[in-house]
């Protein structure tokens, strides 16, 4: 097990170096510098800048220079606002933390619910109602789904304020970014069920006398949670992308939505600290899964 | 008496003028063998018994035939521009063109109506479509080229090769792949913009080969494992082992052997990965980073019609609705051949 999670923490490490070498290079290789402006800056100020914030030493040195902040606290500072990035992600990453857990809870709690409904009642009108709608909820786009919920109940009904930021309500962002891997734990929870339950120590539990609602609470569902608990880690890489266009839509200020300004402003060190960041969130989640995962079925025999 | 009973009871004493040969009808009757069926055959038969997977592929069809051949007969262009025709609602006019249909003049009408600019928003949806689809069906064979020829070898030669080239393809796939796709996006973008002038790949759009870049650097990662875990299973089999006992090239047993056995598995996965990479080019267009303007791709059509979406709903509509349109039918038919195909479901 020892080994196992030191071999697994190892890849993690070797992948956040390898994420911020290629995010490092890419923004390194886009032609025209972040002091690029419509009104001529005097060669004698970029030089200046470039002196103050190392972009005048070579590329290794640069990198090098960089991770050694990084890893003593220190991502640097915006080039365009000039404001401290880890002021900017302190900031944000609260509002897009709560936006994603609630986002994840939401989706794994109906999703367990909905998933069991459909294996216990399978081929009934329930089951196929669920399967109905989960189908065609993984067809539509989550953008398109944000801006039909914020269309229905921001503008036509009025329901929820929507151009206020700070006020603005969690609710709608929420299931705009819950519901596509609402369906997907819905579909994947029916089949690790529906496995579960044609099992032998089903049939034995049932022999032995055990009631209805204890089989499938303990001997059905903690068994059809494990295929669930492989899918925490990709959940949590499409919500945190997801979230990007459902923050942007809704307008709250999060990291997703700050993501993609520094990538329309070409905020070089914005860009490269908020990859790394939420890269590092991916790589910590996928590790958890993992070693999660292992720990909680011991039929899984560890390399 | 004894005499006669051991008469009776030796087959030989059958007296054969009583029994008659079979005609060749008797004997037809005789087979209980059913007619003997290929593999593609027997998944061809279950497939067209789902009533889903054969709705989708007909809903695939007409989307096909719509996009081939509405262009041909609707006569406007994505681009063109029609002068006082800004947003008009559907099968409305402009001023200009009613006065022409007064004249006598016959005007084609504007079956989804017009976008803000004045072009025909049903050619437009219907380019949108083209791009999309297309864009993912290339990269969905990009990561299917990539991914067989990196798992074949990598399962094939086996050992420390195995070892290394799964290493990597271990990095790769824990890379968050959106992340970079916006990243990588940006950047070609601006790197390819001078390399690609004045070639043919410069009507492509810079932004359609990044998309297709980042596909080939990220995607193949799942398809080369699936296809590596496939050919470790094959490999163990005895034909296998005999083919390489009369000295087949290696080459030769992929191509011959191994490679038709997880052919099922191989164009289900690709199936699949279709309608992934519609939405992850609608995605794309979403933010901006997708097909360059004027050639609208479904995404940047939805991007455009968000914009507008208080006064002009309808907008959202139709590029909406084709792409979820597109993904369902792709998904359902994926799902139909999976157990049409899998030999593993068969029941």
């Amino acid at each position: 097990m020892v080994k196992y999670v030191v071999k697994r923490i190892f890849l993690a490490i070797l992948t956040v170096i390898v994420i911020s070498m290629i995010t490092f290079l890419a923004m390194n290789a886009i032609p025209g510098g972040p002091f690029n402006k419509e009104k001529a800056t005097s060669p004698a100020v970029i030089a200046a800048l470039e002196t103050r914030y190392n972009l005048d030493k070579p590329l290794p040195q640069q990198y090098l220079l960089y991770m050694n902040n990084l890893i003593h606290g220190d991502p640097g500072v915006s080039l365009k606002t000039g404001r401290n990035i880890s002021d900017i992600i302190a900031e944000s990453f609260p509002i897009s933390a709560k936006l994603g857990l609630s986002a994840s809870l939401f989706a794994v709690a109906i999703g367990l619910v909905l998933g069991s409904i459909a294996a216990l009642m399978r081929n009934k009108l329930p089951d196929r109602l669920i399967i109905f709608f989960t189908t065609l909820i993984t067809a539509i786009p989550a953008f398109v789904l944000a801006t039909l919920l914020l269309y229905t109940f921001g503008i036509r009904l009025g329901i929820v304020h929507v151009w206020s930021p700070g006020k603005s309500n969690i609710v709608l962002p929420v299931i705009a970014l819950a519901c596509y891997p609402m369906a997907y734990v819905t579909r994947l929870t029916k089949t690790s069920m529906l496995d579960a339950l044609n099992q032998d120590y089903i049939r034995t539990a049932k022999a032995k006398g055990v009631g209805n609602t204890k089989v499938i609470f303990k001997h059905g569902l903690r068994n059809a949670l494990i295929p669930v608990i492989t899918y925490v880690g990709p959940m949590i890489a499409y919500i945190i992308t997801g979230s990007m266009v459902v923050e942007s839509i809704f307008t709250i200020g999060g990291l997703g939505s700050k993501f993609i300004n520094a990538i329309t402003n070409r905020d070089y060190t914005l860009i490269m600290a908020t990859t790394i960041f939420l890269a590092v969130i991916m790589v910590i989640a996928n590790l958890i899964t993992d070693i999660v995962y292992k720990l909680v079925d011991p039929r899984i025999t560890l390399e | 008496m004894t005499k006669e009973f051991k008469k009776t009871l030796l087959s030989a004493q059958v007296d054969l003028s009583k029994f008659t040969p079979a005609t060749d009808e008797e004997k037809h009757q005789q087979e209980v063998m059913s007619e003997s069926t290929t593999f593609f055959k027997d998944g061809m038969r279950r497939l067209r018994k789902n009533p889903l997977a054969v709705g989708s592929a007909v809903v695939l069809v007409l989307l096909l035939l719509i996009i081939i051949f509405a262009p041909m007969i609707v006569p406007y262009n994505y681009a063109q521009i029609v002068k006082g025709a800004g947003n008009l609602s559907p099968f409305q006019y402009s001023d200009g063109e009613l006065s022409r249909i007064a004249a006598g003049e016959s005007v084609f009408p504007h079956i989804f109506g017009t976008d803000s600019l004045g072009r025909d928003y049903f050619i437009r949806v219907v380019y949108g479509t083209r791009v999309s689809l297309s864009v993912g069906l290339f990269a969905s064979l990009l990561v299917l080229i990539i991914g067989l020829i990196y798992g074949s070898v990598s399962g094939y030669i086996g050992g420390k090769v195995d070892m290394v080239m799964m290493r990597i393809v271990d990095i790769i796939y824990s890379l968050p792949d959106m992340l970079l796709i916006i990243l990588l996006s940006v950047v070609l973008r601006e790197t390819l913009t001078p390399i690609i002038e004045g070639t043919v790949m410069a009507k492509l759009g810079t932004n359609m080969l990044s998309l297709f870049i980042v596909f080939g650097l990220l995607y193949w990662v799942s398809m080369a494992r699936l296809i590596r875990g496939q050919i470790l299973t094959i490999k163990q089999n005895e034909y296998v082992l005999a083919a390489k006992c009369i000295g087949t090239s290696a080459p030769r047993i992929i191509r011959r052997h191994i490679i038709p056995n997880c052919l099922s598995v191989i164009i289900i996965t690709t199936a699949l990965q279709i309608p992934s990479a519609i939405f992850t080019e609608s995605y794309l267009s979403f933010m901006g980073l997708g097909v360059s303007a004027p050639m609208p791709s479904l995404g940047s059509l939805a991007n455009e019609a968000r914009a507008s979406i208080q006064s002009y709903p309808g907008k959202l509509l139709f590029p909406a609705l084709a792409i979820c349109l597109i993904v369902l039918a792709l998904n359902l038919l994926g799902d139909g051949l999976r157990d049409a195909f899998d030999p593993k479901l068969k029941r």
